[in-house]
């Protein structure tokens, strides 16, 4: 009985539950309302950071992204991508294999479409050269993608780990042959002329491409991952790897062809990047969206349709804060990477919420202290 | 020219000494803390701001020169680390996400806060003398130069290291700590605060890890302000040398000489342009080398703590 006195005494602050009652439709609405309030939060942030007023950041943001023809297709373009390089992480994440390369996986199919337009470009066909950019890209992008996978179903090798390499290996493998290619040191590939993609309409500076490109994963992936057998196999080695072996799943099989299935789209995205949009290769040519996938992947809870918003949301955040700054005079991107950085930490603060229930020790009727032995039953039980 | 290049190696070593000892700290409590890029840029950007504020205000004491501008470093990493924690700990999210956001905000929020001031930058260069060669001795031979000629903020950084190896492996404390990364539950279920070293080691390795944005800048560099991807580069490096020495504080002594080594190597040599960066790209090769044969072969005593990247909910077993 002492003991048990000992322990109420002792009760926490909060307590803290898993919550699995909530409903879906109401899990999206906080949600969304998270996104909202984190929303609201920064634009007052950057309007008392920047002096401006809110309807004027406003007006800016929209300008940036919604403003003219180019400005919208920009900025749909970019979405696509981010959202394509998301939906190729997204079976891993599922599989619980911490992904963390696709900045690595795009650069390198950037990279062996560059190789491929640079050494064959003018020699071939364009028609040729288009078809071996675009499988080169995604044979580098498997590589890239595969390696780490083996390891990692073969010897348990940390994933997290060697893919994060993977990207800095990607990095400097570019950097090195944008020296080797252009010796004078400008450190800048000029436009290769060979291997345009075709224009798909007046002004088409390859938006369509993306576009096209992303809803073929796009339905790729929900189907992939909602209805076919790989899709349930993956998902059976994320919840439990023992229960997927007991129920004769090869799991090194499924790592690694789930792996290979997002180095093929991460190469589709690199192909997209540098052999349509740049048409030329910088180390800062994927610009970060491998790791923002990461988030928007997460955020996105590993759903396709989902991923849509979240990635159309970080980009219009992005270009919108890019707008904003040149408009006020400010050349570079770092006030736009501090306001994603805090609307990422309050999204992820609130999957908190929908997450677990939080009980504060006020909330539940106390007893006094000379009646507390009695309570023993429900101590300790929630 | 063999002793100028080691040490300069060797001076440069403490950057990703104080980076990697904080990481290591971090990730033996269970923490794969990704944003360490972010939190010594952040780091480093406090630290020259407090510096050039105090300049600018005309404080002429030392010992305030150096003191204000360390402290505020370590407090502005320390913060990082609690809000990783936080986010982590207390309100259980992915450890690989937060990570990166914070990257994302940490290297935004350096070139953010430094790019006002950017070309006004330059004059806490005459500062760094109170950083720079600590026993005022001159660079005679290679003895001196190798051993002695350092600033103070490089002994610091291996003495910390030491210190952080001895705590890990050899007392109470370092005993809970790295049970918390192996196995939180078990951890929890013999009294272990959890919670607490959690909190405690990501804080405390996220302040370290700050210093090395700092020392990058303050004394290596002379007081000259790169970049806020330049730090960030050097973080990514700080992080990759955990795994290269296997979570070992003093082992990482010397292989932050090794990475140090390779990243200036290539300046100092008289390499083709291109060649500096097969030369950089080695520390990445040997750490995914080291993560590989120490999969295949290593130990328990080799592997990354077990319960690294994971989170504890008391009630999820």
């Amino acid at each position: 009985m002492a003991k048990t006195k000992e322990r109420t005494k002792k009760e926490p602050l909060m307590h803290v539950a898993k919550r699995s009652d909530l409903p879906g439709w109401q899990a999206m609405l906080i949600r969304t309302g998270v996104v909202l309030g984190g929303l609201i939060f920064i634009i007052l942030l950057s309007s008392g950071v920047l002096k401006q007023g809110p309807i004027t950041l406003l007006t800016y943001i929209f300008a940036g992204t919604f403003g003219s023809g180019d400005n919208f297709l920009v900025l749909l373009r970019d979405s696509m991508l981010l959202l394509m390089i998301a939906l190729a992480i997204t079976p891993a994440f599922k599989m619980k294999f911490w992904n963390i390369g696709a900045e690595g996986q795009v650069l390198i199919s950037g990279f062996a479409c560059m190789a491929t337009m640079w050494y064959l470009g003018g020699k071939i066909p364009d028609g040729g050269l288009i078809v071996l950019m675009f499988i080169f890209s995604i044979l580098a992008g498997v590589i890239w993608s595969v390696i780490p996978a083996i390891f990692k179903s073969v010897f348990n090798t940390n994933e997290t780990l060697f893919t994060l390499m993977m990207n800095y290996l990607a990095i400097q493998v570019v950097k090195f042959f944008i020296k080797f290619w252009v010796p004078t040191g400008s450190g800048i590939i000029p436009t290769n002329p060979y291997g345009n993609l075709p224009n798909l309409g007046a002004g088409d500076k390859d938006y369509w491409f993306s576009i096209i490109f992303a809803i073929a994963v796009l339905a790729f992936m929900f189907v992939y991952l909602k209805y076919s057998k790989h899709g349930y196999e993956l998902t059976v080695v994320g919840e439990s790897e023992r229960t997927a072996k007991y129920i004769g799943i090869n799991v090194k099989k499924v790592i690694i062809r789930t792996l290979l299935v997002g180095g093929v789209i991460c190469g589709i995205v690199g192909f997209l990047l540098v052999g349509g949009i740049n048409h030329s290769i910088t180390e800062n040519t994927v610009a970060g969206r491998g790791f923002t996938a990461v988030l928007v992947s997460w955020l996105a809870q590993f759903n396709p349709i989902i991923m849509i918003f979240v990635a159309f949301l970080v980009t219009f955040i992005n270009k919108g804060m890019v707008w904003v700054m040149q408009s006020i005079g400010v050349t570079n991107a770092y006030f736009s990477n501090v306001v994603i950085g805090i609307l990422f930490l309050i999204i992820i603060a609130g999957e908190f919420i929908i997450r677990y229930r939080v009980t504060f020790k006020g909330m539940k009727p106390r007893l006094k202290k000379s009646q507390a032995g009695k309570r023993t039953p429900e101590i300790g039980l929630h | 020219m063999f002793v100028n290049i080691l040490t300069n190696a060797i001076r440069f070593s403490a950057t990703f000494l104080y980076g990697s000892t904080g990481e290591i700290i971090t990730e033996k409590s269970g923490h794969l803390n990704l944003g360490i890029p972010g939190v010594m840029c952040v780091g480093s950007a406090v630290g020259c701001l407090v510096e050039y504020y105090l300049v600018l205000a005309g404080v002429n004491v030392g010992f305030l020169l150096v003191l204000l501008p360390l402290l505020a470093t370590f407090a502005s990493g320390g913060l990082m680390g609690l809000l990783y924690s936080f986010l982590t700990v207390t309100l259980k999210s992915n450890q690989n996400v937060v990570g990166l956001a914070m990257t994302t905000f940490g290297s935004g929020l350096c070139g953010y806060m430094v790019s006002p001031i950017t070309g006004r930058l330059h004059i806490i260069a005459p500062m760094s003398v109170h950083f720079s060669n600590m026993f005022g001795v001159a660079e005679t031979n290679w003895f001196t130069s190798i051993f002695l000629s350092h600033g103070w903020l490089f002994y610091l950084s291996i003495v910390i290291a030491i210190v952080a190896q001895v705590v890990l492996n050899h007392t109470r404390l370092g005993l809970h700590l790295r049970a918390v990364g192996e196995n939180p539950a078990t951890a929890d279920a013999v009294g272990i605060n959890v919670t607490g070293y959690r909190y405690g080691a990501t804080v405390i390795g996220c302040g370290i890890s700050a210093l090395g944005g700092f020392f990058a800048v303050m004394e290596y560099m002379g007081g000259m302000w790169d970049s806020a991807a330049y730090i960030e580069g050097l973080g990514w490096l700080s992080v990759a040398l955990v795994i290269f020495t296997l979570w070992r504080p003093a082992l990482s002594i010397f292989g932050s000489i090794v990475f140090a080594a390779l990243y200036i190597l290539g300046a100092r040599l008289s390499v083709s342009f291109a060649m500096i960066e097969v030369l950089k790209m080695l520390p990445y090769v040997v750490t995914i080398v080291v993560l590989i044969i120490t999969s295949i072969f290593g130990s328990k005593k080799t592997q990354a703590p077990a319960a690294l990247g994971l989170n504890y909910f008391r009630e999820e077993r």
